[in-house]
Parts: C-alpha cells; sequence; structure tokens
C-alpha cells in the first residue's frame, strides 16, 4: 500500500509499505477514505518531537470504511462499518479508562517501559506519533491496523459527509476538551492564543459553551479572519500589544480563562523571549519554546484557568512559576480523552449546531501529501488544514 | 506578515551564515586580544569582542527560524562596519598590514555572500507573495455566533473538570 512516511527532518515521502494485518484479537484493519495533516504533525516533521524513526508511517487523523476485524473486536464492529478512529488508543478496562481518562490509558502503549523511563508512568498509545507512545503506523496511509479497535472508533450513521466529522478524530474534541475543561461561565472572557485548527475550534466551542466574549490571538491574516467568522475579537499580535490589549477588554482585570493552542512551537522571532528559546532549541539546550505559556501566566486574571491543549514535548526554560503560585491559577493540560466527548459532539454535528468542515483549506491526493506538509507548516496559499484522499 | 520558505536554499544559506556568525562572534569573545595582536591593533582589543557581540546576536536572529531577511541586513551593516574598522587599520604604519589585507579580503567575501543570500531572500519573497484569502464567510456555524452563545450550555462538563464554585467569576 501507499502511505506517507517519515525519513528525518522536513523529509516525509509518499512510499511503498507492507499493507498491515490483524495482529491481535482486538485488532481491525480499515481502510483510509479521509485523513488529515495535523498541527502536531509538524513538530514531527520539524523533529522536535524525540522517539521518531526513519520509516514511521504518519498520521493520526482519519477515518474510513472497517475491511477486517479480529475475533475480539467483532461484538463491537464489522466489514464495512464506517469510522472515524480517535488519535488516542484505549482498552476500556484499565483503571485510567474506567474513568474515561483514555489519553492515559496504561495498556495501550506497546512501549511503555520507554515512556516510564521518560515521563515516569506510560500515556496510551497514539497513532502514528514516536515510538514513545507505542510507534503505532499511522493513518496518512491507504489502510492502518487499529489496535484495540472494539474501543478505538466512533462508529458514523450514513448521512454525513467525511469533511463534516473526520475531525471528530482529533481536533475537535481537542479544541472542546480544551474549552470544556475551562468550565466556562456566562461572565468569562476566555483568551485563545493560536488560530490554526484547533484554535478555530476552541473558538467555536468556547462561543457554544457560552463565554461572554473570546478574544483570539494570532498573526497570520486569514487565520484572523477566520477566527472573527466564529464569533473571536481578534488580536495580531504583530499589530498590537497582547497584554494592554487583553487589559482593555476585561477592564483591567485580564481573561478569567486563557487557552494555549500553539504548544512547543510558538513563533521564534516576534518577541525576545521567543528568540531566547530558539537559540536554546538550536543548541539543544531546550525541547520547547514556552512564549505563550508566559504570557498567558502574565495575563491571566488572578484564580483563573489556563487550559493547555498545545502539544509540548519536554523542556521548558524561564518559566515564571511564581507568578503562576501567587496568582493561584489553576492548569488544565494533557492529550484529548477523545471519545469522552465524541458521542456528543457527533450529535452536535447531526443536528446542525456546527459543521466542522469550515477549517478545511486545501484537499489534495496522498501522493501530494509531502508537498502539503511544507505548506501547512510554512503557513503558505492561506492553508489552515489539509484533508487528504488516499 | 512576512512569508518565508523554510528549507529553500536561499533559507539554508542564510541559516549556515547564521551558524557561521555565532562560530566567529565566539572566536572573537573568547580570543578578541589574539586577533587584535594578529592584525597590530592591540588597542582595539574591546571593539573587537563588541564586535563578536554583535555577531552571536545576528547569528542567533538567523537561527531563530522567522524572517532571516532583517538579520541579514543587520549581517550587511555589520560587514560595512568590519570593512570600516580594517581599512583604517591598513596603513604604513601598521607592520602587520598585511595580516589586514588578508582579513580585509575574507570579510569582502563574506559581504558578496550576505548580499548574495540577502536577494536570494527577497525575490523569493517577491515570488512567493499571493494575496491572503479571506475566510470571513467560514463561521461553521448555523446562525451568526452571537446567536449561538450558548447553544451548547446544556454539554456535559465532566466533574473533574468543572471549576470550584469559590473560584467562579460570577458578576457583582
Amino acid at each position: 500500500m501507499k502511505a506517507l512516511v517519515w525519513h528525518g527532518t522536513a523529509d516525509i515521502r509518499y512510499d511503498t509499505v507492507p499493507d498491515p494485518e490483524i495482529e491481535q484479537p482486538r485488532d481491525a484493519i480499515v481502510k483510509v477514505t479521509s485523513c488529515a495533516i495535523c498541527g502536531s504533525d509538524l513538530h514531527l516533521y520539524d523533529h522536535f518531537m524525540p522517539g521518531m524513526e526513519k520509516g514511521d508511517i504518519m498520521g493520526h487523523e482519519f477515518m474510513g470504511e472497517v475491511v477486517d476485524v479480529g475475533a475480539e473486536a467483532k461484538s463491537a464492529l464489522k466489514v464495512g462499518d464506517r469510522v472515524v478512529v480517535p488519535f488516542t488508543i484505549w482498552c476500556g478496562e484499565c483503571d485510567q479508562c474506567r474513568r474515561g481518562n483514555y489519553s492515559v490509558c496504561e495498556r495501550s502503549n506497546r512501549n511503555k517501559a520507554m515512556a516510564d523511563k521518560l515521563f515516569g508512568h506510560t500515556t496510551a498509545g497514539l497513532f502514528g506519533y514516536t515510538h514513545l507512545t507505542g510507534g503505532y503506523p499511522g493513518g496518512q496511509a491507504e489502510y492502518v491496523r487499529v489496535p484495540f479497535a472494539d474501543r478505538t472508533h466512533v462508529k458514523i450513521p450514513d448521512g454525513l459527509t467525511d469533511e463534516q466529522v473526520l475531525f471528530l478524530g482529533d481536533i475537535f474534541p481537542t479544541g472542546w476538551q480544551a474549552a470544556a475543561q475551562c468550565d466556562i461561565q456566562p461572565t468569562d472572557t476566555v483568551a485563545i492564543w493560536g488560530c490554526g485548527p484547533v484554535g478555530q475550534m476552541t473558538i467555536r466551542s468556547a462561543v457554544l459553551l457560552g463565554a461572554k466574549q473570546v478574544i483570539a490571538i494570532d498573526r497570520v491574516p486569514e487565520r484572523l479572519s477566520m477566527a472573527k467568522a466564529g464569533g473571536a475579537i481578534t488580536i495580531n499580535f504583530e499589530e498590537e500589544s497582547v497584554v494592554e490589549r487583553l487589559n482593555e477588554l476585561t477592564g483591567g482585570k485580564g481573561p478569567e480563562k486563557c487557552i494555549d493552542a500553539v504548544g512547543m512551537e510558538a513563533h521564534a522571532t516576534a518577541t525576545l523571549d521567543s528568540m531566547y528559546d530558539r537559540a536554546k532549541q538550536a543548541l539543544a539546550l531546550e525541547s520547547d519554546r514556552a512564549h505563550v505559556l508566559r504570557e498567558m501566566m502574565y495575563v491571566c486574571r488572578p484564580a483563573g484557568t489556563l487550559s493547555i491543549p498545545g502539544v509540548y514535548g519536554g523542556l521548558i526554560d524561564k518559566v515564571p512559576f511564581g507568578m503562576s503560585m501567587n496568582k493561584g491559577l489553576t492548569w488544565r493540560m494533557g492529550q484529548t480523552h477523545v471519545n469522552r466527548w465524541t458521542d456528543d459532539l457527533l450529535r452536535r454535528i447531526q443536528e446542525g449546531q456546527i459543521d466542522p468542515s469550515f477549517v478545511i483549506t486545501h484537499t489534495v491526493g496522498l501522493a501530494d501529501g509531502p508537498g502539503m506538509y511544507q505548506t501547512f507548516r510554512d503557513k503558505r496559499d492561506g492553508c489552515i488544514k489539509v484533508v487528504l484522499k488516499p | 506578515m512576512a512569508y518565508y520558505r523554510r528549507n529553500s536554499s536561499a533559507d539554508r544559506l542564510a541559516r549556515g551564515l547564521g551558524w557561521f556568525s555565532i562560530g566567529l562572534g565566539v572566536a572573537e569573545l573568547v580570543a578578541g586580544r589574539r586577533i587584535a595582536r594578529w592584525m597590530g591593533m592591540e588597542e582595539q582589543a574591546g571593539l573587537i569582542r563588541a564586535y563578536g557581540a554583535r555577531e552571536v546576536a545576528t547569528g542567533v536572529g538567523l537561527l531563530a527560524l522567522g524572517d532571516a531577511r532583517p538579520w541579514m541586513w543587520g549581517r550587511i551593516a555589520g560587514d560595512a562596519l568590519d570593512l570600516a574598522t580594517l581599512a583604517s587599520a591598513h596603513h604604513d604604519g601598521n607592520p602587520r598590514r598585511e595580516n589586514v589585507a588578508t582579513a580585509l579580503g575574507a570579510v569582502a567575501a563574506v559581504t558578496a555572500l550576505d548580499v548574495l543570500c540577502t536577494a536570494m531572500l527577497h525575490r523569493e519573497e517577491a515570488t512567493a507573495w499571493t494575496p491572503h484569502p479571506d475566510y470571513s464567510d467560514r463561521s461553521g456555524l448555523p446562525r451568526p455566533p452571537v446567536a449561538m452563545r450558548g447553544a451548547a450550555k446544556d454539554a456535559p462538563i465532566p466533574a473533574d473538570m468543572r471549576t470550584p464554585d469559590i473560584l467562579r467569576f460570577e458578576p457583582a
């Protein structure tokens, strides 16, 4: 079969690889009909995340049709079912899964020992996202093996297009969880850093969950225009001071809820601290650029909440933790517990409350994927979200 | 917003010059006195160290993976300063005049590379520019956002994600 394969920094190729097969009784094989490039794939593309190996198949946002089912998954799935596959693989039986903490499933990471060593304790296995999270082949391919498939799926009813439901596998529930874990009140101002795909979903989620005002921060004009369309007041950080504008919009008190939809690759030249981070990254003295975290800690209203869906990979430096402690900020973060949200979000899509396909700017064949990685990474051609058709 | 194409030949050259800048800068900072002596400019060791700090700063800027052009212009300005400083030491009274001439040649060659790289970056920008698309009609919502505010108030928020009452901000 054909797949997008990682070969090194900024080197992804459209290669021929062996077809996947059922390996465990709870597996299923899915024929991919649509997949997407996620912002967090760019951390792998730029090689800021450790644990990638040449030959790894990329992709953790995908959907398709079930074409083979292992013996123990047959109670939940059958050949021909149309499914979205969540990026977090979960067993449904461990202590964490029973609590709904699917992204920290204790059994789905087949490289548990490696993760235990690095993180202290393992997190869930993820598709196409380094050997630290299991080294599972990803979904930017014609076919994919889904482990623990009897749990790791969302069945899609007839009448919905791939484009409407594809993002149930990651960015929509990720944006939703980012907003939901802020427990938004009708009096809250929610500030969201980053108007990429997750930021866009977070903006809509915050609006639907009833925030008094939603403020979106970015520098890319087309992303800001999409943010505004979703109901956000926008701040272009290249043209105005984020701190001054947020204070102005909140009567000097600061936003109650701050959401980091940027993560480890904050724009490198906008501020002195980002340049400092980039220099340390270049010298391998730091892995992540923490500008957004620093700014959120500074502007957030005391006793407010910081929500972090943006991906961080390892070490950050010069984080004013005392500021956070003294202001009594609550931090909420983590990979998304995708299946906690998907029933509710699928219903909202069916009822027409939201159509997540608004974010798609480019649809191409899988063979054009390598070029689209670069276009998406460089924010060229108005690119916000790429869907690939194998 | 500036557009720049990472991993293009111009971009790679700029990042390479960034590493060169840092290497040269560190050498000037660490061995400023020895370099000054080699060129018969013993009294200007402090100035050479300052130039080293400038080189490190522009190098870091170039490695920051953003728009390289302002930093390249910074390098060209620095080259001009270097050339002027070296020219002032290239006179009959300097017994190390030949070493200064060697240094002048090296700086001139690097200046040519800097100018070439900057021109390539500007050419790339000119060919890459496309108008910003307008996504102001892409709300994803069936009605204007103001009408959709709170439409999902009924959403189940799990207990572990709820804000304790005492931390909730209610209107005065």
